[in-house]
C-alpha cells in the first residue's frame, strides 16, 4: 500500500512537471525524483517480500493495509515538506528574498 | 531494518562525484530545441553533473522517505545505537544480511533507472544535434 501510494504521488507529480515544463520555477522535477526514488526502493523491497511470502503479499490483513495506507500518506506528506523546504531555500522566483528585502525597507 | 543506508551511502559518493565533475566541466556548444510547439530555441546540452544530480535527488529523497518508514516501524530510535537491530549480535547479523540483499538491490534499481534516463536523454540530444547538422 505504501508502494502504491508513493507510485501514485510520483505519477501525479510527473504529470504536473510535464505540464509546467520547460519552466522549472516550482522545482516540481525535484518532487518527481524524490517520489520515483522512494517508489523504486519500495519496489525492490516488495520483490524481496514477494520472494519470501509469495501471494500472501497481495492479501494483507485490513488493519495492516490501513496502517500501510496511513504510512503511505505520511510519506507523501513528508515528500511534499522536503520539496517545499528545497523550494524555499533555492527560491527560484526570488519571493523569499523579495519578502525579506521588503521587511528590511519597511 | 536498515536497508536505506546502502542507497544513502551511494548518495554520499555520487554527491561528492557531482561536485567534482561540476567543477571540471566546460560549457557545451548550444543546440536548437523545439519550444512552445514549433519555434526553435537555442539551448545547451545538459552537462553530466546535472544528470548526476537526478541520481542524487532520487537516492537522497528515497533514503529520507525510507528512513521515515523505519522510524514509523520503530526500527530507528533517537538514542544510541539508533538502529534497534544493532542492539544485539543476532539482529545485527540479520540487519547486515538485509542491507547486503535488499539495500544493494534498492541502490542498483535506482541506479539502473537513472542509467535508462541518461541514455534516453543522450539519445534525444544526439537526435537534436543530428537534425541541426542536417539542416546546415
Amino acid at each position: 500500500m505504501t508502494l502504491l501510494t508513493t507510485v501514485f504521488a510520483a505519477v501525479i507529480s510527473t504529470v504536473i512537471w510535464y505540464k509546467t515544463a520547460p519552466k522549472s520555477e516550482m522545482q516540481v522535477g525535484v518532487l518527481c525524483l524524490i517520489y520515483w526514488g522512494a517508489s523504486l526502493m519500495w519496489l525492490a523491497d516488495a520483490i524481496f517480500a514477494f520472494a519470501e511470502q509469495h501471494a500472501a503479499v497481495f492479501t494483507p490483513a485490513p488493519e495492516e493495509m490501513l496502517n500501510d495506507l496511513y504510512l503511505g500518506l505520511s510519506v507523501v506528506a513528508l515528500g511534499l515538506v522536503i520539496w517545499l523546504v528545497i523550494l524555499l531555500v533555492k527560491d527560484p522566483k526570488g519571493v523569499v528574498k523579495a519578502a525579506l528585502f521588503k521587511k528590511k525597507n519597511g | 531494518m536498515a536497508c536505506f543506508l546502502v542507497p544513502a551511502a551511494e548518495a554520499v559518493i555520487t554527491t561528492v562525484a557531482e561536485k567534482v565533475i561540476a567543477s571540471k566541466e566546460k560549457a557545451s556548444k548550444p543546440i536548437e530545441v523545439p519550444s512552445d510547439g514549433n519555434v526553435l530555441e537555442s539551448a545547451q546540452k545538459l552537462p553530466f553533473s546535472q544528470k548526476l544530480k537526478w541520481l542524487n535527488t532520487m537516492l537522497w529523497g528515497g533514503s529520507a522517505l525510507l528512513a521515515f518508514e523505519h522510524l514509523w516501524h520503530g526500527e530507528i530510535v533517537p538514542w544510541f545505537p539508533f538502529l534497534t537491530a544493532a542492539s544485539d549480535p543476532a539482529s545485527a547479523m540479520e540487519m547486515l544480511q538485509e542491507m547486503g540483499t535488499v539495500g544493494v538491490s534498492m541502490a542498483l534499481l535506482v541506479t539502473a533507472a537513472w542509467g535508462i534516463m541518461v541514455s534516453a536523454a543522450s539519445a534525444i540530444e544526439k537526435k537534436a544535434q543530428k537534425a541541426l547538422s542536417a539542416e546546415k
